[in-house]
Order: structure tokens, then C-alpha cells, then sequence
């Protein structure tokens, strides 16, 4: 009986290894193969060359380097904190307000506005918005009509601004996904503690913070955690909005590797800098799944 | 009063993320001599199509559209069925180490494509492979079947196994159980797989840029970003070519609404 078993279980790992194959082919290999070049100078053609640790030594001393990990971090407050914070309220008032006086016809239709700019391309985003942010488009002619001429930027030509612009966008796109995941978590939690806070006289705040956000906090972590990485691997954004411009004021890790990798030709240092980001990912990956494990238990 | 207020504010919300898409397609009907006299914000007078017209012809648009449905099409497919293999085996076959199996599929669907790019780039030449819609549709067929395999080893965990039990008291092997039993029960899932495998290999940017630079290999968004990126267009036509990479995308998003939202909720909490 438990030979069978065995058997019955090995004949299964048949199953495997188209997927297996793949993931060692595309994956597992081209990833060992970027660490090993990591520690190497190259050029993409001919021999690497030996070089140890001094890619990671260089790049420690790098100021782009350093910069464009400070705008990563302003890209994660854009793309997870603020859409979170703001996706939460946004849910909780459709969930409550609309779709219980107004009927959830209103709460989707409006759900569905604010989710449309999840389904674009990021590069349509940003043409879309390249477009509207020149300096004589859409924004800023926009602003001369109502008065506001005064505020009008150069917002993607100005290093000053030019990474608030790229917040911004950024932010558009990313709103949608933590309203629809949050919309789905309050239709399942239980409806009936939210009630009897009602009852005791708690404010719609009150209720917000200690019922609501609560009960939904597996999602509120898993959008926390999916957007902190979107927000360290943006890439096709920056590219079509500024290049990492102007003046580099709005490079990150991901664009900075591959400028290194296909137009400065710096293979090995290209390497590092996407190694070192694979780490830190991985790293918050594991850190996120602890402390909410933690969190589930308590 | 304060309802009222709730729902004005959200309605203020909704328009300001609507108002690009109103000003891209406003801008994409006008006449490059209107738009130069009354700026973006201003209705179009003669509606014209020649924006459009102009930009589908200078990228050969229909082209990309057809690369971007091969090599989304072929990818959907393909991860759902790698997909459906893996969680056969993880999750009703509960073969053993099947948890750290798991782990390598999640952790391959987080790293970053910067850590696979150069090499990936560098064995495609090697293979032959450099240029062509298959190293595409390889690639991301793993990399979408990586989240499938998540999403679908929780779903087959709970997979009734009386209904396996009673195929195989019937003589079903291995193979005919899943063909017969198992994909047909789990079809909806299957389903939402497919449509988020499509529309995420649709959107993707960076791999197709690096591995597809012709013309006749490149998808609707890398020929856009790229063409963006030259800085070579005047402002009726950009909006143009916003247009059409919005169009498609607004159709998957009406095709498949409901899938996708029952989807991402499936894929959130697991």
C-alpha cells in the first residue's frame, strides 16, 4: 500500500517538467548567469574578465547609484502607500456610502472609472501623459483657463519637478488595483460587527479604523507587498516619460541597469546594480510574509 | 447632506481619471492646424481620422496589433496549460517538496526581469532565438505560468477527491482524469488565467523591447514607447497613437470585466 503510494506520486512529477524545464531554462539560469557577470567586466562581447567584488564596490561608491534608489523610494510612497491609504477610504465610501444609499450600480460604475488606467499598457500611460504634461499641453493650458497660469511647470522638462510629475502619473495608474481588491475584501467581511459598531455610536471614521480596515488587512498586505515591487521594478514608465531625465533626477535602479547593460555596454556593472535589486526584493518579499504571518496568528 | 458630499467628491475623483483619456481623444480628431490655433482643450471642429489614418500607416499599425495578438494568444494558451500541469502534479498529486516547488515558481514571478535581461538577451542571439515572437512567447509563458501555478495549486488543493476517486475506480489513468475530470471542473479558474496571462503579456514592456527591435517582430506598446522615446511627432499625432494603444485596451477591459475583477479578487487572498 505505501509503495503504491510512492509510485502514485512519483508518476505525478511527469506532470513537472514541462514547467520545471522552463523555469531552470528561462529563469533559474539567466539569473545565475547575471550574478556570475555581476563579478565580471564585460563588454557583452568577447571574454569576461575576473574582477571580484569590484563592481559591487563602485557601485557602493556610485552617487547615480544611491540617487536612483532614493527615487525608487519616492516611487513606492506613489505607487503603494499613497494608493493604499487613499484606496482604502475610496473603497470604504463606495462599499458604505454609495453603494448602500446610491445602490452598487453607482459603486461600480464609479469603481470602474477609477480601475480604467490599471488596463493600459504603462507605456500608453506614459505617451498619455507625456503629452498632457509638455510644456504646452493639456496641463498647463488647463491651468491658464482657470487662472492658475502661474503654476504651470516644465513638469517633465524640470528636475525640480520632474519626479512629483512622475508621482503623479504613477499614482493614476496604480489607484485602481487597491480599490478593487479592498472592494472585494469588505463584501467579505462580516457585516454584522460593523453593525453593532454603528450601533454603539461609533463615527463613520471610528468604524473606518477599527472595524474596517481590520478585517480586510490580508488585503492590505498583499497590495502593500505587490506594489512596494511594481514600485521597485518600474521601468516602462520612466522610459517614456523622461529617459531617467532631466539630469538624471528621475533615475531608478531598474532604468539605471539598463542603460548600463545596452547603452553605456557596461555589462558587469549592469549586473550588480540588477542583483542588488533582486536582493533588496526578495529580502522585503520574505521580511512582508514574516510580519504578516506574525500579524494572522496574533 | 454628507452622503451627498461623499458621492460629489467621488464623481470629481472619476472625472479627473477620466480626463486624460477625454483629451487624448479629443486631440486625436483634430487637425494639426486646429491644435496649433486652440490648443489641447479646445473641441474639434472638423473631426478628422487623418491623425489616425497617418499613424496607423507610419508604424504599420495593423502589424502590431497582429504580433501583439500571436504573441499574447500564444502565451495565454500556453501558460494555462503549463499552469494546469504543475498544479495537477503539486496539488492533487501533492508530490513531495511540493511546498519549496511552490516557493521557486512564486520567487521566479517576483524577480525582477533587470536580474534575466542581459543573459536572456545574450542566449537569444546565441539560439538564434534574437528578433523572433518565440523567444517572447517562451519567455513569458513561464512567467505568467509562474503566478498560474500559485493561483491554481490553492484551487486544486481543494479539489473534491471523490470525483478523482470515483474515474479512477472506473479505470481513468492519470492523464484521463485530468483531461476529462479536472479541466473541465476548473474551467472558470482557467478562464480567469487566460484572460490575465493575455492582457499582462499584452501590457508588458520591457522584455519585448530588449529582445524585439524590427519591425514585423514588435508589439502595439514597444512601438509606441519607442516611437515616443524619438521624439520625432507633433501633438495631434501622438494623441493619435495614445488612442490606438487605449482602444485595445478598453476593449479587453469591456470583454473581459467581469472576469478580470472576479479574477484579481481570486488572486489577491489565497
Amino acid at each position: 500500500m505505501i509503495t503504491r503510494t510512492i509510485r502514485e506520486r512519483g508518476s505525478y512529477l511527469l506532470f513537472l517538467i514541462p514547467g520545471a524545464l522552463l523555469l531552470i531554462a528561462v529563469v533559474l539560469v539567466p539569473f545565475l548567469m547575471n550574478v556570475g557577470i555581476s563579478f565580471t567586466r564585460w563588454q557583452g562581447v568577447g571574454d569576461p574578465q575576473w574582477t571580484g567584488l569590484d563592481n559591487y564596490t563602485r557601485l557602493f561608491g556610485d552617487s547615480t547609484f544611491w540617487s536612483s534608489f532614493r527615487h525608487n523610494l519616492a516611487l513606492v510612497v506613489a505607487m503603494a502607500i499613497l494608493p493604499t491609504a487613499a484606496g482604502l477610504v475610496i473603497a470604504a465610501a463606495l462599499f458604505d456610502v454609495i453603494g448602500k444609499r446610491f445602490g452598487p450600480r453607482a459603486a461600480s460604475v464609479l469603481r470602474a472609472c477609477v480601475y480604467l488606467p490599471q488596463v493600459l499598457p504603462v507605456a500608453v500611460a506614459g505617451i498619455v501623459w507625456s503629452w498632457i504634461l509638455a510644456p504646452r499641453g493639456a496641463l498647463n493650458e488647463f491651468l491658464g483657463l482657470v487662472g492658475l497660469g502661474s503654476l504651470g511647470q516644465n513638469w517633465l522638462g524640470d528636475p525640480d519637478v520632474a519626479l512629483w510629475s512622475v508621482m503623479g502619473v504613477l499614482l493614476w495608474i496604480q489607484l485602481g488595483y487597491p480599490v478593487v481588491i479592498f472592494m472585494a475584501g469588505l463584501q467579505r467581511a462580516d457585516p454584522s460587527l460593523h453593525e453593532a459598531a454603528e450601533l454603539d455610536g461609533a463615527s463613520w471614521w471610528g468604524r473606518f479604523w477599527h472595524v474596517t480596515v481590520p478585517q480586510i488587512r490580508p488585503e492590505v498586505f498583499v497590495v502593500l507587498l505587490t506594489c512596494t515591487i511594481a514600485a521597485l521594478k518600474v521601468f516602462g514608465p520612466i522610459y517614456v516619460l523622461t529617459r531617467g531625465g532631466p539630469g538624471g533626477a528621475t533615475n531608478v535602479p531598474s532604468y539605471f541597469s539598463f542603460q548600463n547593460f545596452f547603452e553605456k555596454t557596461q555589462v558587469g556593472y549592469g549586473a550588480a546594480i540588477a542583483t542588488v535589486l533582486t536582493v533588496l526584493i526578495l529580502v522585503l518579499t520574505a521580511v512582508f510574509l514574516k510580519v504578516q504571518n506574525r500579524g494572522e496568528r496574533a | 447632506m454628507k452622503r451627498h458630499a461623499v458621492l460629489w467628491s467621488l464623481i470629481v475623483l472619476a472625472v479627473a481619471m477620466l480626463a486624460p483619456f477625454v483629451i487624448v481623444v479629443l486631440n486625436a480628431l483634430k487637425t494639426p492646424a486646429q491644435y496649433a490655433s486652440d490648443g489641447p482643450l479646445a473641441l474639434p471642429t472638423d473631426i478628422t481620422f487623418q491623425g489616425l489614418a497617418d499613424f496607423w500607416n507610419r508604424v504599420d499599425f495593423g502589424q502590431k496589433l497582429f504580433n501583439s495578438l500571436v504573441i499574447s494568444g500564444s502565451v495565454a494558451v500556453l501558460a494555462v496549460v503549463v499552469s494546469v500541469l504543475n498544479a495537477y502534479a503539486l496539488g492533487i498529486g501533492r508530490i513531495r517538496g511540493r511546498l519549496w516547488i511552490l516557493i521557486a515558481f512564486l520567487v521566479a514571478n517576483t524577480l525582477p526581469q533587470e536580474a534575466m535581461v542581459y543573459p536572456l538577451y545574450f542566449l537569444a542571439k546565441e539560439t538564434g532565438l534574437y528578433d523572433t515572437q518565440l523567444s517572447v512567447i517562451i519567455i513569458f509563458t513561464i512567467i505568467q505560468a509562474a503566478f498560474g501555478t500559485y493561483l491554481l495549486t490553492s484551487t486544486y488543493a481543494e479539489f473534491p477527491h471523490e470525483l478523482i476517486e470515483a474515474a479512477r475506480i472506473d479505470g481513468a489513468n492519470k492523464w484521463q482524469v485530468l483531461v476529462r475530470i479536472v479541466v473541465p471542473v476548473s474551467r472558470p479558474t482557467l478562464g480567469v488565467l487566460f484572460v490575465f496571462s493575455f492582457i499582462w503579456t499584452w501590457n508588458e514592456f520591457f522584455l519585448p523591447l530588449v529582445l524585439l527591435i524590427s519591425n514585423d517582430t514588435q508589439t502595439v506598446p514597444v512601438a509606441l514607447g519607442v516611437l515616443q522615446g524619438q521624439r520625432l511627432m507633433d501633438a495631434t499625432m501622438t494623441s493619435a497613437s495614445a488612442l490606438l494603444g487605449v482602444i485595445p485596451a478598453i476593449v479587453f477591459f469591456l470583454i473581459f470585466q467581469r472576469t478580470l475583477t472576479r479574477g484579481i479578487t481570486a488572486g489577491a487572498v489565497k
